[in-house]
C-alpha cells in the first residue's frame, strides 16, 4: 500500500486556544440535555420483543394438549454447552398419547449453561422446542435455574400445529388399510 | 480590621451562649450544609451525565414515609432525591478492606487530610450579607483580611490527602496518582494565584485598604461584575480551579482509564466515601470562590443594587449567592460530560507554558491599566 | 495376471475395473468389502443363508466375451478382452465371484437402480426416526444417505400394520418399520434352532410375526434385534433408554463362560446402556447370548461393595499376611494379570495352598460352555493353581480344621458356597477383595472393594487357549483402587522392591518374560480378535468344556468322559 503524506492544516489562533471548540462542544451537550430520554424503565416498561426473537427455550404442546417432544435427544445431542439434558421413557398407549409411544420423562435445560444459540429449535424434529419470547431468565439458586419439564412447559405454552402428526397416525389406523 | 464590628452578631438577649459554644454550632452548621450540598452535588453530577447522556439517572431509590406520600412522594423518587442517602449509606455500611500492603497509619490519615482543608476553606467564605440601619454585614464564619489567602493556603492542603494515599496504598497505581495531583497542584496554584491579583488591585482601589478581604471584593461588584471587565483573569482562575479539584478535563490524579482508580484505588466504604464528598465540598468551594471573586457575590444582577433590609435581605442573598455558585457547579459537571480528559504532559504544557505566561501577562496589564486610572 | 500365479488357488475378479484375488466362490458384498468398497445391502449377512429379497445389492455383472462360431476370446481394437455387461443387473449377495469377472458397483445404472430399491423401501416406511431405537446405527437412515433419492414422489396412505408387538421377553417388534429382509427368520432357524418367525400375508401387507402359540424367547433372541438392518426389532431392555450416538463403544469380554465372546460394551458418562456382540470369526462370529448382555447391571448391583463398605486397609493386610499359615483362594473371573499378581502374592508371603473355585453350568452347545469361569485356563497359565480347580474346597475345610491354615485370603469367591462352613470361616481371618458383599465378606477382617470387568483393563483365555482382552469401559467406583493397584501396594510392602505392577502394561513387561506361553506378548499388541496361545502343555487336563460354535474338546477329554 502507498503511503500518502498529507499536510496538516496549520490551526487559527482561535482553534489553538481550544476554546471555540470547547464552546461548540457544550452546545451539543446543552441540547442533548433537553431532548427526550431514550431509556426503557425496564421492569414497568417492557420491550417489544421482534419475530424470531431467541429467548429461553421451552417446550410447547400441541392444540390438543399433548406434549410434542418425544425426546429423540437431537437438542441434547447438538447443544453447544450441554445445557439439555433429557431422560427418555416409555408412554403408557392410552388415550391421547396412544400413538406416541415415546416421551421425556425428565427435560432439563440448564439456564445457566443455555447460550441461547437456537439449535434445539433448528434441529427438532417435532417442533416441540422453540426459543420464544422469554427473556430475563432468573433465580436464587443454581437449582432453581435448571429449568425443569414442567416449567418448560409452563413457559412454552402452546403453538398453532400445521400437521396434527399424532391424529394423522390415529385416523389412518382407524381407516385401517391393513386387513 | 479598620471595618470592625463588622460581623453579625446575635444580640446577647436573644441567646444567652457564650461565644465560642455559638461559633461551634455556626461552624457546625456550616460544615452540615456544605457537607449535604456535596451530597447533593453528587446527585447532581449523576442527573447531569444522565440528560446529557440521554438517560434517566437515578429515579428508583424511596424511603418508606416521605416516599409513600401521594404526588410528592414519587416525584421526589423520580428525582432521584433519597438517592444521596442511600449512596451515603452504602458507603457507610460496605465492608471496609484494607489490604495487607499499606501503610496503615498514613492509610487511615489520607482521608481525613483531604477532608479537613475541604470543609475548612469555607470558613472564610462569605455567602451573604446582611443590612442592619444602612450597613452591610457579610454573612461568614470568619471574615479575615487574608480571606483569598487563606482559601488558597487550606485549599493547598487538601492535596496532602492525595499524595499521602497514593503513597500509604504502597501500590503503583495510587502512587502515579499521587504523583500527578502534586505536579498538577504545583503547576496550577501559580498561574491561579497570579489570575485573581487583578481583582485585589481593583478591590483596593487608592483609599480603600480592604486587603485581602472577600467581603470588601464582593462590595466593589456593585456596578460591573469582575467577569466584564477582567474576562482573562477570570478565564485562567476558571482553569485552574478545574485542575485544583481535579475535575475533568483535568483530573490526573484519578484518570481511571488509565490508572484503575488513581490514588483511591486501595479505598472503599466509608475512606473512599471522604475522598469523594472532599472533591464535591471542593467544587462548591472553588465555585464559591469564583462567584465571589468575578460574578458579583450575592448581587442579584450587574448596576441593578437591590437593598432589602434585615433578615429577608439576608436570605435573598443567600438564595442568589447559591444560585450562582449552583450554576458553576452545574458548569463545571457540563464540562465534565462534555470533554475529554488531556494527556498528562498536555496539562503540564498548558500549565506551565500558556496559562502562567498568561497569567503574568494579564497581570501586568492590569497593573498598567490601573495605575493609568489611578493617576 | 500370469499363469504361474494362478497357482495359488486365487482367482482374479475386477470389481470397477480394479483387479482383485480372491478365492473361488467368494461372495461379491465380501469380497468388494475386503477392499474398502460398499455394496449396500439389508438381508445378507455374512453369517447366515443368502435369501436375496432386499434387490438393494444389485449390481452390473460381465465376463470377458468368447466368439460363439469359434470360442476365441473376444477382444477390443486394443487388443485387451472385450467384456460382455448382462443387459439388466444381478444381485451381489447372490453372485459367487468366479474367474475373470467383472462387476461394476459404481455406474448409472447401479445407481438408479439403488435409488429406486430405496424409494419402494421408504414407501411404507413410517417417519418414526425421531423414537426409533434403532436411528444413528440404521442402514434405512445411512442407505437413503448415501444412495437414496432424497424425495419422495409417493403421495398414497401409507399401509399401516401393527406397532408396539411384543415378540418375546426381550424382543420388541414394530412391523411397520420392517423391510421384509428376513435376517431375523434366518438366524432363528439356522443359529438359534428356534424357528419361530415367519412372514405372513402378501405384499404390502406382508407381515413378520412369530408362529400361532410361539415366542422369540431363546437366550438368543437379542441377536436378532443386532442384525435387523432397521428399527423393527427393538431390545426391550434398551428400549428408549439412549439414543445411539451418545453412546461410547468399547471392546470387551463376556464373563459368561469360558466361550469368551467379544463384545462392545456402550456406556455414556459412566453408565453402560446395553452391551452388543463384537464380531470375532474364530469365536463368537456376530453373536452372543441374552444373558451375557445383562452382566452390565452388576455395575450398579445394590450389594456391591463401596469405598464406604471397605473395612480395615491396606495397613492392616500387612499385619495378616505375616502369618506362617495362609491360603489363598482365587477367582477364575479375575483377569490373568490379576491372577499373576494374586499368585505372586501368595508365592512370597509362602502360602500353604491356592485354590480356585470351579464353577460349571449346562452349557448350550453355542456360545455358553460347561466352565462359568472366563479365565480358568489363565489361572492355570500364570501357575496359581496346577490341577483343575474343583466347585468344593474340601482341602481347604479340612486343613483349617487341623489347624493348617490360620488365615485365609479370598478373591471375588464366596467360601461358603464353596463348602467353606461358616464355623470354619470363624477359625480363620479372612481376608476379602471383591466386588460384591456376600457371606465371606461379612466374616472377613479386613475387606478390600475391587472393580468389575467394566471398570478396568486386562485380558482373558478363553477355552481356545486365546488371549484376549477388555478395556476400561467405565471409570471404576468412585474411591476404589484398582485391582491391580491393590495388590502391587502389597507385593511392594512384602517385598519391597518389587516395583510398581499397578498397570496391565507394567504387568505384561514381566508376564511375558517370566513365563514362556507369553513370550513375545504384550498388551498394547495384542488385536482386538486375540491371540491364539499353544495350551499344549495343558493338553492332559480334562476340560470340563463340551462342544461349542468354534470348540472341540479335545480328543482325549471326550473319550475320559465316554
Amino acid at each position: 500500500m502507498a503511503i500518502k503524506e498529507i499536510e496538516r492544516k496549520p490551526l487559527s489562533l482561535a482553534e489553538k486556544t481550544y476554546l471555540p471548540q470547547i464552546v461548540s462542544g457544550l452546545k451539543i451537550t446543552l441540547k442533548n440535555i433537553f431532548r427526550p430520554t431514550i431509556t426503557l424503565q425496564y421492569p414497568e416498561e417492557r420491550p417489544e420483543i421482534p419475530e424470531n426473537y431467541r429467548g429461553v427455550p421451552t417446550l410447547v404442546k400441541d392444540p390438543n394438549g399433548r406434549e410434542k417432544c418425544v425426546s429423540c435427544q437431537l437438542c441434547e445431542f447438538v447443544c453447544p454447552p450441554k445445557a439439555i439434558r433429557i431422560t427418555p421413557g416409555e408412554l403408557d398407549g392410552e388415550g391421547e398419547n396412544a400413538h406416541v409411544e415415546k416421551g421425556p420423562q425428565e427435560f432439563e435445560v440448564n439456564m445457566l449453561r443455555c447460550i441461547y444459540c437456537g439449535y434445539c429449535q433448528e434441529v427438532c424434529p417435532e417442533e416441540a422446542i422453540w426459543l420464544q419470547d422469554v427473556f430475563s431468565a432468573s433465580g436464587y439458586t443454581r437449582e432453581e435455574l435448571v429449568y425443569k419439564k414442567d416449567k418448560l412447559y409452563e413457559l412454552g405454552g402452546t403453538l398453532p400445529d400445521n400437521h396434527y402428526k399424532w391424529d394423522k397416525k390415529k385416523s389412518a389406523e382407524e381407516a385401517g388399510n391393513a386387513h | 480590621m479598620n471595618r470592625q464590628p463588622k460581623q453579625w452578631r446575635p444580640k446577647p438577649n436573644r441567646m444567652e451562649l457564650p461565644t465560642f459554644v455559638w461559633v461551634i454550632i455556626k461552624a457546625a452548621v456550616l460544615a452540615g450544609v456544605l457537607l449535604s450540598i456535596s451530597n447533593l452535588a453528587v446527585l447532581g453530577e449523576r442527573k447531569v451525565s444522565s440528560w446529557i447522556q440521554g438517560r434517566v439517572g437515578p429515579n428508583r431509590t424511596s424511603v418508606p414515609i416521605i416516599g409513600s406520600i401521594p404526588v410528592i412522594g414519587p416525584m421526589l423518587t423520580r428525582l432521584g432525591l433519597f438517592q444521596p442517602v442511600a449512596d451515603g449509606l452504602k458507603l457507610l455500611l460496605k465492608e471496609d478492606p484494607v489490604p495487607d500492603h499499606v501503610n496503615k497509619l498514613y492509610f487511615f490519615l489520607a482521608p481525613v487530610a483531604a477532608m479537613i482543608p475541604a470543609t475548612t476553606t469555607v470558613a472564610v467564605l462569605p455567602f451573604g450579607q446582611i443590612i442592619t440601619d444602612g450597613v452591610s454585614v457579610p454573612l461568614v464564619l470568619a471574615d479575615l483580611d487574608i480571606g483569598i489567602l487563606f482559601i488558597f493556603a487550606v485549599s493547598s492542603l487538601g492535596v496532602y490527602g492525595m499524595i499521602l494515599a497514593g503513597w500509604a496504598s504502597n501500590s503503583k497505581y495510587p502512587f502515579i496518582g499521587g504523583i500527578r495531583s502534586s505536579a498538577q497542584m504545583i503547576s496550577y496554584e501559580l498561574s491561579m494565584g497570579l489570575s485573581i491579583l487583578p481583582v485585589f488591585m481593583w478591590a483596593n482601589a487608592p483609599g480603600v485598604d480592604s486587603g485581602l478581604n472577600l467581603f470588601s471584593v464582593v462590595q466593589t461588584q456593585q456596578g460591573a461584575w469582575g467577569v466584564m471587565f477582567m474576562p482573562v483573569a477570570a478565564l485562567l482562575f476558571l482553569v485552574s480551579i478545574f485542575a485544583e479539584t481535579n475535575r475533568l478535563p483535568f483530573d490526573m490524579p484519578e484518570s481511571e482509564s488509565e490508572l484503575v482508580a488513581g490514588f483511591s484505588t486501595e479505598y472503599g466504604s466509608f475512606k473512599f466515601g471522604l475522598f469523594f464528598a472532599a472533591e464535591y465540598a471542593h467544587i462548591i468551594v472553588g465555585s464559591g470562590v469564583f462567584v465571589v471573586l468575578f460574578l458579583g457575590g450575592w448581587h442579584w444582577l450587574p448596576w441593578v443594587p437591590m437593598h432589602v433590609e434585615g433578615l429577608l435581605g439576608a436570605a435573598l442573598s443567600i438564595g442568589v449567592f447559591l444560585g450562582k455558585t449552583t450554576f458553576i457547579v452545574f458548569f463545571f459537571m457540563w464540562i465534565r460530560w462534555t470533554l475529554p480528559r488531556f494527556r498528562y504532559d498536555q496539562i503540564m504544557k498548558l500549565g506551565w507554558t500558556m496559562m502562567l505566561p498568561l497569567a503574568v501577562v494579564n497581570l501586568i496589564v492590569y497593573a498598567l491599566i490601573f495605575a493609568l486610572l489611578d493617576s | 495376471m500370469s499363469e504361474d500365479q494362478k497357482d495359488d488357488g486365487l482367482i482374479s475378479v475386477f470389481v470397477d475395473d480394479k483387479e482383485v484375488r480372491c478365492k473361488p466362490g467368494t461372495n461379491l458384498v465380501d469380497l468388494v468389502a475386503s477392499v474398502g468398497e460398499e455394496i449396500p445391502h439389508y438381508c445378507y449377512h455374512p453369517k447366515l443363508s443368502v435369501s436375496g429379497n432386499c434387490r438393494m445389492c444389485l449390481i452390473e455383472l460381465g465376463m470377458p466375451g468368447r466368439d460363439r462360431n469359434t470360442g476365441e476370446p473376444m477382444l477390443n481394437e486394443d487388443g485387451t478382452p472385450k467384456i460382455m455387461f448382462f443387459p439388466n443387473p444381478a444381485i451381489a449377495c447372490g453372485t459367487k465371484a468366479g474367474p475373470g469377472m467383472h462387476i461394476r458397483t459404481k455406474s448409472e445404472m447401479v445407481k438408479r437402480c439403488r435409488e429406486g430399491v430405496m424409494e419402494f423401501l421408504l414407501i411404507n416406511h413410517p417417519l418414526d426416526c425421531p423414537i426409533c431405537d434403532q436411528a444413528g446405527e440404521c442402514k434405512l437412515q445411512e442407505f437413503s444417505t448415501d444412495y437414496g433419492k432424497g424425495y419422495s414422489r409417493f403421495v398414497e396412505q401409507k399401509v399401516v400394520k401393527p406397532k408396539r408387538t411384543v415378540l418375546g421377553p426381550r424382543v420388541m417388534l414394530d412391523d411397520e418399520r420392517c423391510v421384509l429382509c428376513s435376517r431375523c427368520i434366518r438366524f432363528s432357524k439356522e443359529v438359534a434352532n428356534d424357528d419361530v418367525l415367519g412372514f405372513v400375508d402378501r405384499g404390502s401387507y406382508s407381515t413378520l410375526t412369530c408362529y400361532p402359540g410361539k415366542q422369540l424367547e431363546n437366550n438368543y433372541s437379542l441377536n436378532t434385534v443386532d442384525i435387523c438392518p432397521v428399527g423393527a426389532l427393538t431390545s426391550r431392555d434398551f428400549r428408549f433408554k439412549m439414543r445411539v450416538w451418545f453412546l461410547k463403544e468399547t471392546p470387551s469380554i463376556c464373563t459368561e463362560s469360558s466361550v469368551g465372546v467379544n463384545t462392545l460394551v456402550s456406556s455414556r458418562e459412566g453408565k453402560i446402556y446395553r452391551i452388543t456382540p463384537r464380531r470375532n470369526d474364530e469365536v463368537n462370529d456376530t453373536w452372543m447370548s441374552d444373558s451375557g448382555r445383562v452382566i452390565y447391571k452388576e455395575v450398579e448391583d445394590e450389594n456391591r461393595l463401596s469405598s464406604d463398605s471397605s473395612s480395615g486397609d491396606l495397613a492392616q493386610i500387612h499385619k495378616y499376611l505375616e502369618s506362617e499359615k495362609i491360603a489363598y483362594v482365587g477367582s477364575g473371573s479375575s483377569s490373568v494379570e490379576e491372577l499373576y499378581l494374586y499368585n505372586r502374592l501368595s508365592r512370597t508371603t509362602r502360602s500353604v495352598a491356592n485354590y480356585l473355585v470351579a464353577h460349571t453350568q449346562e452349557g448350550d452347545e453355542l456360545l455358553i460352555s460347561n466352565d462359568a469361569n472366563p479365565n480358568t485356563r489363565g489361572a492355570l497359565s500364570v501357575g496359581l493353581i496346577e490341577s483343575l480347580p474343583e466347585d468344593q474346597l474340601s482341602d481347604l475345610g479340612s486343613k483349617i480344621d487341623a489347624g493348617d491354615v490360620d488365615t485365609l485370603v479370598a478373591y471375588n469367591e464366596d467360601l461358603t458356597a464353596a463348602g467353606i462352613t461358616a464355623e470354619q470361616l470363624a477359625k480363620v481371618d479372612v481376608i476379602y477383595f471383591g466386588t460384591n458383599s456376600n457371606a465371606t465378606s461379612e466374616a472377613a477382617a479386613v475387606v478390600i472393594p475391587t472393580l468389575t470387568v467394566f471398570e478396568k483393563d486386562g485380558t482373558f483365555i478363553n477355552q481356545q487357549f486365546r488371549l484376549q482382552k477388555f478395556l476400561q469401559a467405565i471409570p471404576g467406583l468412585s474411591g476404589v483402587a484398582d485391582d491391580l493397584e491393590t495388590f502391587s501396594q502389597l507385593l511392594n510392602h512384602v517385598e519391597p522392591d518389587t516395583g510398581d505392577l499397578s498397570s496391565v502394561q507394567a504387568v505384561w513387561a514381566e508376564l511375558s518374560s517370566e513365563i514362556s506361553l507369553f513370550e513375545g506378548q504384550s498388551f498394547a499388541a495384542l488385536s482386538p480378535e486375540g491371540v491364539a496361545l499353544d495350551g499344549s502343555t495343558f493338553k492332559h487336563l480334562p476340560f470340563c468344556e463340551g462342544k461349542t460354535l468354534h470348540y472341540e474338546p479335545a480328543a482325549e477329554t471326550v473319550e475320559a468322559e465316554a
